[in-house]
């Protein structure tokens, strides 16, 4: 028979490694290394919660347990439990991580990724712009033909080992100067297959400039395109402003309708920023979904409270908002909607490798932004931080050391990811958050980890309903039976 | 008697045979998302 301290025993590192969660009141219990998902009924959660909490001593676990259950539950469920470490489906080992760490510190550093700030300039007005209506603060100017050019060849003369490149034409607003966004993706096609590589070029845009030449190309060229739209029509136009003044909603809806028809809707994001102007933004992605779009995006402003951020009074209305939007989600999917949001998008079955996992983010050592004159930061978040200058696309990255420090930048070295039962899949948040608000990499921004957890958790609920359908509710239902019988 | 756990998903996140990576995948919050990207959805292009 299992004794108590032996489940007490696992929890020795506090409770890392693994998280218990209701959404909606669907209790499920991830393990954080492993990434098994298991449903569980009251008598495990609640058996789980006071070992949580009684973990150094046992004998207190096990009298506050029989309080509530009778001992044939308690030894059920301490059975299972320890059944499941056993099978490496609970408290799974994650001790290899840290010699795998030494070995990679060692390894090639490559460009991978370039986001092209083809102009810092911008049609539109918004009130929360981080790029300060495009400039990012610097100049007004839009990149030239040949920056665009020695940009491709900066990516390419870096690329090491990697096959699959990327450049995103972001601004600003990239189609204030398409002719050169025509003139890059030619040149970098004609090169990369000199190289025998292929580059993968995305479009961010506002639509203001997304008339049917534009669509053609895009189209033609198998681009990615990202659509800026908030939602409703209120939410949208209180904050994305056209330079007269007027709301962008008719115009940039209407664009982007006939835009993804004209892609059988696939390949895009409409992709909208919610602030504590819309707290109730599950209104605004259900919005876009009624629409009838396939591929939604929706994330939270970066900017101060005092702007358009959130207080933290805001904060646990935001949590219980990605639940209202994650059963909102369902329900549709269920009915036969095509679903995509992406902040939900979690890859249960397989995942990413160990490399992927400990750095979702590959800001400042494979993914570089280069402003309209060829200076290059570690993200479009950095363009105007002159301390994060890295260097240029004629000269290349002078300061090495800083692609040294962000590569080091993973879960294992944040303090605080390292003890968050997130880690794995979170994998350590934005670097341009933890600066802005805390003044350094490896210290990340406490709100936005709260969201991301929400976010993580909503991800797992809508995913095991993607994947197994009503079979969740007719478990569910089973251990309602199951829990009268007891 | 019924299970009180399920398990649904039987987890290879971490997996000794998967330390090396090709760095094919899509890196950083390049697409859809500009401000809070997630390890999660940056699919793996090999899996």
């Amino acid at each position: 028979m299992v004794r108590i301290s032996e489940l007490c025993s696992l929890f020795s590192d506090g409770n890392k490694n693994i998280h218990k969660f209701k959404i909606k009141g669907l209790p499920i219990l991830l393990d954080a290394a492993g990434g098994s998902v298991h449903l569980i009924d009251d008598a495990v959660w609640d058996i789980l919660e006071s070992i949580e909490k009684n973990r150094t001593s046992p004998a207190i676990a096990l009298e506050e347990l029989e309080k509530k259950y009778p001992p044939k539950v308690i030894d059920e469920v301490m059975e299972e439990l320890v059944s499941l470490w056993e099978q490496g489906l609970l408290f799974a080992d994650e001790s290899f991580v840290e010699e795998f760490l030494n070995a990679e510190e060692n390894g090639e550093l490559t460009v991978k990724a370039l986001c092209l700030h083809i102009a810092h300039d911008c049609n539109m007005t918004c009130g929360y712009c981080f790029a300060s209506q495009g400039s990012f603060g610097l100049e007004r100017e839009i990149m030239s033909e040949e920056v665009g050019e020695r940009t491709v060849d900066f990516l390419l003369e870096n690329s090491g080992s990697r096959k699959n490149l990327e450049i995103d034409f972001f601004g600003g607003e990239p189609l204030i100067n398409f002719k050169v966004v025509e003139h890059i993706t030619a040149y970098g096609k004609k090169k990369a297959e000199e190289y025998g590589k292929t580059i993968n070029f995305t479009l961010t845009t506002n639509c203001l400039l997304l008339d049917e030449e534009v669509c053609e190309f895009v189209n033609e060229n198998g681009m990615q395109v990202i659509l800026s739209l908030d939602g409703r029509k209120a939410t949208n136009d209180r904050v994305r402003l056209l330079k007269n003044g007027g709301g962008s909603y008719d115009t940039v809806v209407e664009r982007i309708m006939k835009f993804v028809e004209s892609r059988n809707h696939e390949n895009y994001y409409v992709r909208g920023t919610f602030t504590r102007k819309n707290l109730d933004f599950s209104r605004d992605v259900f919005h876009l979904f009624d629409l009838g779009l396939k591929h939604v995006s929706v994330e939270p402003v970066v900017a101060p409270p005092e702007e358009y951020g959130f207080y933290g009074e805001d904060i646990p209305l935001l949590e219980e908002e990605y639940e209202n939007l994650a059963e909102g989600l369902v329900k549709r999917m269920l009915a036969g909607q095509d679903i995509d949001f992406y902040h939900f998008n979690i890859d249960l079955d397989d995942g990413q490798c160990l490399p992927r996992k400990i750095r979702g983010c590959g800001a400042g050592f494979e993914y570089f932004a280069v402003t309209p004159t060829g200076d290059i930061y570690p993200c479009h978040q950095f363009v105007g931080e002159k301390n994060f200058l890295m260097g240029n696309v004629f000269e290349g990255i002078k300061e090495r050391y800083m692609m040294e420090l962000f590569r080091s930048a993973h879960i294992f070295s944040k303090s605080r990811c390292r003890e968050c039962w997130a880690r794995f899949l979170c994998s350590g948040g934005c670097h341009a958050s933890a600066y802005q608000f805390n003044g350094n990499l490896f210290e990340p921004f406490e709100t936005a980890c709260i969201l991301q957890k929400k976010r993580i958790e909503c991800g797992i609920y809508f995913q095991l309903y993607k994947k197994f359908g009503h079979k969740i509710s007719e478990i569910m239902n089973s251990r309602d039976s199951l829990g009268e019988k007891d | 008697m019924a299970s009180r756990v399920i398990t649904l998903i039987k987890g290879t996140a971490v997996k000794t045979d998967r330390t090396v990576g090709c760095g094919e995948c899509q890196t950083s919050c390049q697409s859809a998302c500009k401000t809070s990207c997630t390890v999660g959805n940056q699919k793996c292009l090999n899996s």
